[in-house]
């Protein structure tokens, strides 16, 4: 599998692209290698600081340093090589990494000053601490391993929703459909109960059945976009397929 | 705004997930289960307001085999019209191509998961027999299932016996509306290349195997498509007999009797010519075993046919020599 083969046209259930950052973080590219840790971190660096967040009960200057220099170390020590897809999922390997990686910063503490030579990322850690908030999560509520697996792997979705969704903003910004995007942003991400299409038919003055066939090209046009997102993220078709039921499987 | 609630979260996976059925009259309420190429909902009928089971292709269908196939599968399930047979309501394709089709909910529960609360063995074989009803009448109606699991078979709640997923099923007969029994027993088969106007995608090629493996038939196992007929339907009837008459509790080490095990071995005889001809003959074996008589599959010695006269007519028998032994009782005592 070619690190090359990006491709951002087409359509359908499955997106064409073959472009995966397990395989560009290992290019001899250093811009291939870049633009792979830069989709990688867009999409782990929230659902990890506010894991490390809640799991380990840290305050958010702590959790910030925490995630920064997870960050820094998995491309210092560079662990993503180590990354066998045939094994497990890449978000699992991720936050097992993060396990790992906090409870010795936590055995160790002060044996290392983070900050210094290190990487640093620009990370909006503020955004993150708001949306956290939003959330209204109580740590006790979510007890088990399990549960703290449950809300990183739905952090993850949200992350990747969220990078499709910026996409799909920039999509219908450069094409000029902003009616679609209007009608997505009302319906399809309203915080609450969405209103119905005839609402959204009266406020925009369009027919319902506008309505309804621009939603469904809207939804068509995300659902491409995140499978890009996605496949992005996998290394491999099996783990893609897996992902993508998960995802957005229901109750697969 | 760039933070996702979990309720758009929920939408945004459910939308990229269920199809719009915004312009139909259908709104879909729940996943329900996903098969080989499809998904079924549960949804609302606005029209008439009940509840219906929706299926939707949602496999990649390049060439449009897989709709054709579900297409098919409804008109097979059209044709069949029999209360152990889940009923279609409806069928059409939606704006953006994709095929469904309506049929009635069927709340339940699976045969595999239903068997776990049936202790005993007539009442279990009484289900069997009305499983073999609907086969034998969608046999007469041209039609095999080729799919026959205990996860095909639903229990309704009010104690209905339905045969689902008909998803694989073979058009025996290229117009078989009549009542007359098709002539299946040559073995021939027609493809439904030959219903269908106009492909025959839905039909399935020689060398493919379809079915799942410990039920289906080693004709079937082996992709022999134009082999297949009746017997093929009763090798897995028997690999479902042998299911459901074993305990759910010990399904691998709990012996049946031999007349019962006769029956399971010759529905589902590797060599098809030595199975039952037909899904009636089999299900009249069960019958007499059920009634205590002797079964066509076993030839009984001496001791095990005294042994079935006993048990079936165990009641006289006793009371018989009951009868005799207080009047042996009295004879003596009179004797004194």
């Amino acid at each position: 599998m070619s690190p090359k083969e990006y491709n951002v046209q087409g359509g359908g259930n499955f997106p064409p692209t073959r472009w995966s950052v397990v395989a560009a973080v290992r290019s001899d590219d250093s811009a291939e290698r870049t633009r792979a840790l830069d989709v990688l971190f867009a999409a782990y660096w929230k659902p990890v600081y506010k894991y490390i967040r809640l799991k380990f009960s840290i305050l958010p200057e702590e959790a910030r340093d925490l995630t920064q220099g997870f960050f820094a170390e998995l491309l210092e020590r560079d662990l993503l090589s180590r990354f066998m897809p045939a094994k497990s999922r890449l978000r699992t390997y991720i936050r097992l990494c993060a396990d790992s990686f906090v409870l010795n910063e936590i055995k160790h503490a002060g044996r290392r000053k983070r900050g210094g030579d290190v990487v640093h990322l620009a990370l909006d850690f503020s955004a993150a601490e708001g949306e956290l908030h939003a959330q209204t999560i109580d740590p006790a509520s979510i007890p088990s391993d399990e549960k703290f697996e449950e809300f990183f792997d739905k952090e993850w979705i949200r992350s990747l929703f969220a990078a499709a969704v910026r996409k799909f903003r920039e999509s219908c910004a450069s094409a000029g459909k902003t009616s679609p995007l209007i009608l997505f942003e009302a319906y399809d991400l309203a915080e609450d109960d969405p209103p119905s299409y005839a609402q959204l038919a009266e406020t925009h003055q369009l027919s319902v059945s506008d309505v309804t066939n621009q939603l469904a090209w809207a939804r068509r046009e995300f659902r491409r976009l995140a499978k890009e997102e996605l496949r992005a993220l996998c290394s491999t078709d099996q783990e893609f397929a897996r992902e993508s039921t998960t995802l957005f499987g229901g109750k697969a | 705004m760039d933070f996702l609630s979990d309720k758009a979260l929920a939408r945004l996976r459910e939308a990229e997930e269920w199809p719009d059925f915004s312009a139909t009259r259908y709104t879909l309420r729940e996943f329900l289960a996903r098969g080989g190429m499809g998904i079924v909902y549960l949804a609302q009928d606005q029209v008439l307001d009940r509840r219906v089971a929706i299926k939707i292709l949602d496999s990649a269908d390049l060439d449009g085999a897989l709709a054709e196939r579900l297409n098919k599968e409804a008109r097979v399930l059209a044709r069949l019209e029999h209360p152990g047979i889940v009923p279609v309501h409806d069928a059409g394709t939606l704006s953006d191509g994709h095929v469904f089709y309506v049929m009635k909910f069927v709340e339940g529960a699976r045969l595999d998961q239903f068997l776990a609360s049936v202790a005993s063995l007539a009442e279990r074989l009484r289900l069997f027999l009305r499983i073999c009803d609907s086969v034998s009448f969608a046999h007469s109606r041209g039609i095999l299932h080729r799919d026959l699991k205990p996860s095909n078979i639903m229990i309704g709640a009010f104690g209905e016996v339905l045969v689902m997923d008909w998803g694989l099923a073979k058009i025996l007969e290229p117009d078989a509306t009549s009542n007359s029994r098709p002539a299946v027993s040559s073995g021939a088969l027609l493809s439904s290349s030959n219903t269908a106007p106009a492909r025959s995608s839905g039909a399935t090629q020689d060398g493919i195997a379809m079915g799942t493996p410990g039920f289906m038939s080693p004709e079937q196992a082996a992709g022999k498509s134009a082999d297949l007929d009746e017997r093929s339907d009763i090798f897995s009837l028997g690999k479902l007999l042998e299911f459901i008459a074993r305990p759910a509790a010990n399904q691998d080490s709990a012996r049946l009797s031999r007349a019962l095990q006769a029956i399971c071995d010759k529905a589902a005889a590797v060599n098809r010519t030595q199975r039952y001809g037909r899904v009636a003959e089999l299900a009249r074996d069960v019958s007499r075993f059920l009634d205590g008589a002797p079964v066509s599959a076993h030839r009984e010695n001496p001791w095990e046919r005294s042994l079935r006269f006993y048990h079936r007519y165990q009641a006289a028998i006793l009371l018989i020599a009951m009868y005799l032994l207080m009047r042996t009782l009295f004879a003596l005592y009179s004797r004194r």
